[in-house]
């Protein structure tokens, strides 16, 4: 099926429960060597995400879905994209007030090594939930 | 009414609202069970894609034996023991039972000379090793009931950071699990699991008709750091499933004890109601016998 060949068939999956699903034309992750970006026909890929970084899929009607993904990784087999991370949540379901507020917190009384993961999580929480109005709002 | 009555019909009316209690947490515990299970079951694609890629990611890295968390060295003298319990009781034996299968295991590692070193989960557990004055090297309550991924994260960290540590500096070199599986709605048994050193398995794997052998992948970074980056979300995810799994586990049990509890109680209420009416009417028949013998007693002095 010559369709078929050009769309991916994506899956977001967290350890509680399986986020979503779908085709889509594109998907940019980010892994500890830099962007990656997936289009049909790719070679077979398995790479660890970075611990906390927005995920990116393009659907085949063009619309964007912006995911923060916390830790995890991603294979490629075919065309079929597995993301499987620890923590994830769809841009649009982020509090983006409490999302603040937890940076906020984080931050509070100065930023140690230890507090450095919660801080960065807030602010891909932060900016995921960002993108994902200005596509609504698009 | 007389002094007996009052204290069966009081009886009554205390076990009546016990009754009411128990059916209560009856149904309670059969719509978490629910929830538990599906719990369970959203949790099994990650395990799913999981095994698939460390699989892939093992026949990919160079030698597998050599990494840290699946080495089996050959003496090995400090176990840890994740032993998970219920936070509250009035749950049958459940508590009870992981507890026991927990001294099993430990009794048995010691006699392999092994030093046991016990993580509590669950306020039963914990209050159990408290009593006999044991150490815990960690103890996690609060969330039995409902366990969220963030809290087995944490007791797999800990875990993790334990087998890190060498023996000398206090680590383990192997972890057991104590959960309690849930086989149906009925049956639950206490199991131990070893979760480290992970049991390396080569095995042939037979690809069926129509389905397509595991791609070669291409790795990111490399191999090496894609096995390590995963083998602790194993450990993760491998706690995480044992809490779901616990969690649905003391909802049956509950269920089953609050069921058993609602049958007894409809069977005292059954038992005192006989003992009741029979009090009553042996009453009747004393006053009548009084009421006739008084009579007797009028026309005879008349």
């Amino acid at each position: 099926m010559a369709e078929d060949d050009k769309v991916l068939n994506v899956a977001v999956v967290s350890a509680e429960r399986s986020l979503w699903s779908g085709q889509a034309k594109s998907i940019v992750a980010k892994t500890p060597e830099g962007d990656i970006g997936i289009l049909p026909s790719h070679e077979p890929v398995l790479a660890l995400l970075v611990e906390s970084a927005p995920l990116r899929v393009e659907e085949l009607d063009g619309s964007k879905l912006i995911v923060a993904i916390h830790g995890g990784f991603f294979s490629v087999a075919g065309n079929e994209v597995n993301v499987i991370a620890e923590v994830a949540e769809m841009g649009e379901d982020i509090d983006l007030e409490r999302a603040k507020a937890a940076l906020a917190r984080a931050q509070d009384g100065g930023v140690t090594d230890e507090e450095m993961p919660a801080v960065r999580r807030a602010e891909t929480r932060i900016q995921v939930a960002e993108i994902a109005k200005g596509i609504t709002a698009r | 009414m007389g002094a007996q009555l009052r204290v069966y019909r009081r009886r009554i009316r205390s076990v009546q609202s016990t009754k009411k209690i128990t059916k209560a947490m009856e149904l309670i515990a059969s719509s978490r069970i629910v929830k538990a299970q599906a719990r369970l079951e959203a949790s099994l694609p990650y395990l799913t894609h999981l095994y698939a890629a460390i699989s892939a990611a093992a026949t990919g890295a160079a030698d597998v034996r050599k990494h840290p968390l699946m080495a089996n060295a050959e003496n090995r003298t400090r176990a840890a023991v994740l032993i998970v319990t219920a936070d509250r009781g009035l749950a049958g034996a459940y508590s009870a039972n992981a507890l026991r299968e927990g001294e099993a295991l430990a009794a048995n590692l010691r006699e392999k000379g092994m030093t046991v070193i016990p993580y509590v989960v669950g306020r039963k557990g914990v209050s159990y090793y408290r009593f006999r004055n044991r150490e815990m090297a960690g103890e996690y309550t609060g969330f039995t009931d409902q366990p969220t991924y963030a809290d087995a994260k944490r007791i797999g960290d800990d875990l993790l950071k334990a087998f890190q540590t060498s023996v000398e500096e206090g680590g383990v070199d192997e972890i057991h699990l104590v959960y309690t599986h849930f086989a149906s709605m009925m049956t639950q048994e206490a199991r131990i699991r070893r979760l480290l050193p992970l049991e390396v398995v080569d095995e042939v794997v037979e690809v069926k008709e129509g389905e397509q052998p595991s791609a070669l992948y291409e790795f990111e970074p490399d191999a090496e750091s894609v096995l390590d980056g995963l083998l602790p979300r194993y450990i993760d995810h491998s706690v995480y499933s044992a809490l779901l799994m616990s969690a649905a586990s003391e909802h049956a049990a509950r269920r089953r004890a609050m069921k058993s509890a609602t049958d007894n109680a409809e069977d005292m209420i059954k038992s005192l109601s006989r003992q009741a009416n029979q009090a009553r009417q042996g009453e009747i028949t004393q006053e009548i016998s009084e009421i006739v013998g008084g009579a007797d007693a009028l026309s005879a002095s008349r």
